[in-house]
């Protein structure tokens, strides 16, 4: 009997594709569709900040250069991952990322929290070669981005895109983007000031590639790094013990 | 294109000026962007269009008689494209390969370093090598199983160049740093949205052409083509969901964020597995299985079980890439319940199959192309099975990260995907050009054996990697401390990667004989010297619905 039905759609080209649309939608929507809607999907916390256009060009060179292919941001609930990495990742902590960043391979390891981890001088050393500071890495060396000045003249347009898919940057933080990009890398300069007003004291202004005269890709790859993982404090006031995570959705 | 009328000729070189146009528009808003520079590269792939297109405009009017035969020019041409990306894809899959093993082969360029070709690989071999195959075999595939010729001569060659368009601003983009690193759709918004008009084209001709079929049934390999078309329409709509910076802008935020744009990831990431590299191919199989081991497919109920078990479950199954991630958790649950149940059906089409070829298997021993299409579904299963292992929860919290899923998708796409394309086209090649044979059946015999040897080296050495990584990264000591550090796990991958790199170099080489082969084949083989009668379209008034095409 259902062979019999089906030899029926099977002479109506409009039914079939009908039927293909009905049976590939189902799952889609159940299980998307409340992920907007369910209050628990995204935790709210007080302290989440945005990122500066520093950190926002930075993080654009990171998916530029395809960083992601090789390094996962998304520290999951297990044991060894949480103590390997820190605490495991909350779904706020990647609540403004256009587009989420947490990969799918560790041919490297996990970066979600590797802000504050090592210095400057060391991000910058490991990203011109990385066989100078771990021998045995097979990681690419990124030596050109520290002879290549930042774009800084349409950061504020990104900002504006960035707000336009719901991140909320304020008219005065569009309005400064190129000064504050160039102050958050340049820290004994009159636009330093401005970035932690707008950004918050917790923003870190510093002279990323070790050279202040001019900000270059270096600089905001280096200031996305170091920001990684100290967006909010969620993560770490929700971990009890490391020896046990708890489980946000249990 | 000789056959192309007056009318089409106009039409698309009206069409090619118009794109024309917008590369200027792109070059010159995007002058401080690099939109200007893909801006140029659109001019000049119309202007190159439009100077073919003119070439022949004073040729002679097409022969009246080529209404009762079918349309195989535009396959023509996409089994040559299909054989320029496999190279180009399969040439920067080894050389990602080797530069995980020695870091230091890219150069110091920015352009050849690992994080952009490897986009280069993945876009190069899934849309440029798998897409490109998929439109020829569908083209050949709804002509043949509906016994008409396509409707009009002008949407096929547009879909066909507008389609490698996209390929081309894809891959040339990730070289000068163009991508929204979404994976597998790392392409940007002006050639996604480009990529909406031909696949509208695409499924406009594909439907028109089933419109006129002169059989009262819709083959199986067509639903699976049909499936294609439209799940593939979707996810990469709703995927692609951006906005750019600026019209002057290559780059686009898109509008789903962190934890939500995981899920939409991988529901299209997952189902691009599903519709792009399972669904199409599938339909490959079930047309040239058949047809080169003379044999009808083994149960049409398995077919019907496994066509709607394949359309509904895929579709829940993205889920399980995000295992233990901050994805709440029922959805995860409900990913791997889907997965393992999705083994149903695909062990439903790789036994169908299997069954199919039970009592020919002495046409297996002595045909090497028959023994490709054979371990496609041998490899299709196997990797089936391992996609719904890996799926399970604790399985997955020991294989996600590690090369343990690369491994699985070389099965996926070595074993299945490629091995069905080339099966595949060693059947099709003779057939569209007429000719006897191919070149030489010792070549076929050849690639069978590079390529099979091939991959399982590749898989091997990614199982082994992959499972040590794994193990490696949770194992503790005594005092219950982690024992090793990421770099031990690390140096522990070096034999591996130089071993898949060999593997993918056997792979490549057979690639390479499989294109010269069919180069010989056209250039050197005598045309088969009666045409088969049956491999006309069927005559007669055409049916009513076709009668909304245009007049030729
Ligand atoms: C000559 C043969 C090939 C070689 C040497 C090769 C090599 C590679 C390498 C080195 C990677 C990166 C893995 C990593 O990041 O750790 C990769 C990824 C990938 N390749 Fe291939 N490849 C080959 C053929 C193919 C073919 C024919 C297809 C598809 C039809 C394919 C599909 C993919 C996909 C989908 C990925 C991404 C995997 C993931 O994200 O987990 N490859 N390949
Ligand atoms: C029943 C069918 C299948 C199931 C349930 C399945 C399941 C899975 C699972 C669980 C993963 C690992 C996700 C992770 O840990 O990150 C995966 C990855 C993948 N599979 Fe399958 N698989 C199936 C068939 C296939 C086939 C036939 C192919 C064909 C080429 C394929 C291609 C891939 C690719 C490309 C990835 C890598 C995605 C990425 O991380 O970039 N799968 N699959």
């Amino acid at each position: 009997m259902p062979e019999l039905l089906h030899r029926k759609l099977e002479r109506t080209a409009t039914g079939f594709m009908l039927a293909i649309i009905v049976a590939a939608s189902v799952g889609g929507i159940v299980e998307i569709a409340p992920l907007f809607t369910i209050d628990e999907t995204v935790e709210n916390v007080e302290d989440m900040r945005l990122y500066t256009p520093l950190e926002l060009a930075g993080r654009n060179i990171y998916i530029r250069e395809g960083c992601y292919a090789c390094h996962s941001q998304m520290i999951r609930t297990l044991r060894d991952d949480v103590e390997r990495y820190g605490p495991f990742s909350l779904a706020v902590e990647s609540q403004y990322d256009h587009p989420m960043l947490w990969g799918s391979k560790r041919t490297g390891p996990d970066l979600a929290r590797v802000g504050g981890k090592y210095s400057d001088f060391w991000h910058v050393a490991h990203l011109t070669n990385p066989r100078d500071v771990v021998p045995e890495s097979n990681m690419p060396a990124y030596s050109w981005l520290a002879r290549t000045p930042l774009r800084l003249d349409d950061l504020g347009s990104h900002l504006r895109a960035q707000r336009s898919v719901g991140v909320p940057y304020t008219d005065d933080m569009i309005e400064n983007a190129a000064r504050d990009a160039f102050g958050q890398a340049v820290p004994d300069s009159e636009q330093a000031s401005g970035v932690t007003e707008r950004y918050g004291e917790e923003t870190q202004v510093s002279a990323f590639d070790g050279v202040t005269t001019r900000v270059t890709e270096m600089d905001a790859l280096v200031a996305y790094l170091q920001v990684l993982g100290r967006l909010t404090k969620a993560a770490y006031q929700n971990t009890a013990a490391p020896e046990q995570p708890p489980n946000p959705n249990d | 294109m000789g056959q192309l009328t007056t009318r089409e000729r106009d039409l698309a070189a009206a069409i090619l000026v118009v794109l024309a146009v917008v590369g200027i528009a792109m070059a010159a808003a995007g002058r401080a962007d690099p939109l200007g520079i893909h801006g140029a590269i659109v001019l000049l792939y119309s202007l190159a269009l439009l100077y073919l297109i003119m070439s022949t405009s004073f040729g002679p009017a097409p022969d009246p008689s080529r209404v009762s035969r079918y349309y195989d020019d535009p396959i023509k041409v996409g089994v040559a494209f299909t054989l320029f990306w496999a190279i180009f894809g399969m040439f920067f899959g080894v050389w990602a390969a080797a530069q995980l093993a020695w870091p230091s082969l890219n150069f110091d360029t920015a352009w050849a370093s690992f994080g952009r070709i490897r986009p280069a690989h993945t876009t190069g071999v899934i849309f440029g090598f798998g897409g490109n195959a998929l439109i020829s075999t569908s083209l050949h595939v709804v002509q043949r199983t509906s016994r008409a010729r396509l409707p009009d001569q002008l949407s096929p060659w547009f879909v066909l160049f507008g389609y490698n368009l996209f390929c081309i601003l894809a891959v040339s983009g990730y070289f000068i740093g163009v991508t929204q690193s979404k994976e597998y759709a790392e392409a940007e918004w002006y050639a996604d949205l480009w990529l909406v008009i031909v696949w509208v084209t695409y499924f406009v001709l594909y439907i028109r052409t089933l419109a006129r079929r002169r059989e009262p049934h819709i083959y199986v390999a067509n639903w699976y083509y049909m499936a294609f078309i439209l799940v593939v329409a979707i996810l990469h709509i709703i995927n692609n969901l951006t906005i750019p910076v600026s019209l002057g802008h290559a780059k686009s935020y898109t509008i789903w964020a962190g934890v939500q744009d995981s899920m939409v990831q991988w529901w299209y990431g997952h189902n691009a597995v599903a519709f792009f590299l399972t669904a199409g191919f599938l339909a490959m199989l079930y047309y040239y299985l058949p047809k080169r081991a003379e044999r009808p497919i083994f149960s049409y109920r398995l077919s019907i079980l496994s066509f709607w078990g394949i359309t509904f479950f895929y579709m829940w199954a993205g889920s399980h890439h995000l295992h233990y991630t901050a994805l709440p958790h029922w959805v995860q649950n409900l990913g791997m319940t889907f997965s393992v149940m999705l083994l149903v059906p695909s062990w439903a089409s790789a036994g169908n199959a299997l069954l199919t070829l039970n009592g020919a298997w002495h046409k297996v021993r002595d045909d090497a192309t028959l023994r490709f299409i054979m371990m496609a579904a041998f490899f299709y299963g196997l990797s089936t099975f391992e996609g719904s292992f890996l799926a399970v929860r604790p399985v997955n919290s020991l294989s996600h990260y590690t090369d343990w899923t690369v491994g699985h998708v070389h099965a996926g796409a070595l074993g299945w995907v490629a091995l069905i394309t080339y099966g595949s086209l060693y059947t099709l090649v003779p057939a569209i050009w007429k000719r006897e044979r191919m070149y030489s059946a010792a070549l076929v015999e050849v690639h069978f054996w590079l390529a099979s040897a091939g991959t399982v080296i590749y898989v091997f050495a990614m199982w082994n990697s992959g499972i040590i990584q794994g193990l490696m990264w949770r194992t503790y000591s005594e005092e219950g401390t982690l024992t090793y550090s990421f770099v031990d796990s690390l140096l522990a991958m070096y034999p591996y990667y130089i071993a898949r790199t060999f593997g993918g170099l056997l792979f490549l080489i057979g690639a390479i004989v499989a294109t010269y082969n069919i180069w010989m084949t056209v250039r050197d083989v005598p045309v088969a010297g009666t045409e088969r009668h049956d491999d006309v379209p069927l005559a007669g008034p055409v049916p009513e619905a076709a009668a909304t095409g245009p007049a030729e």
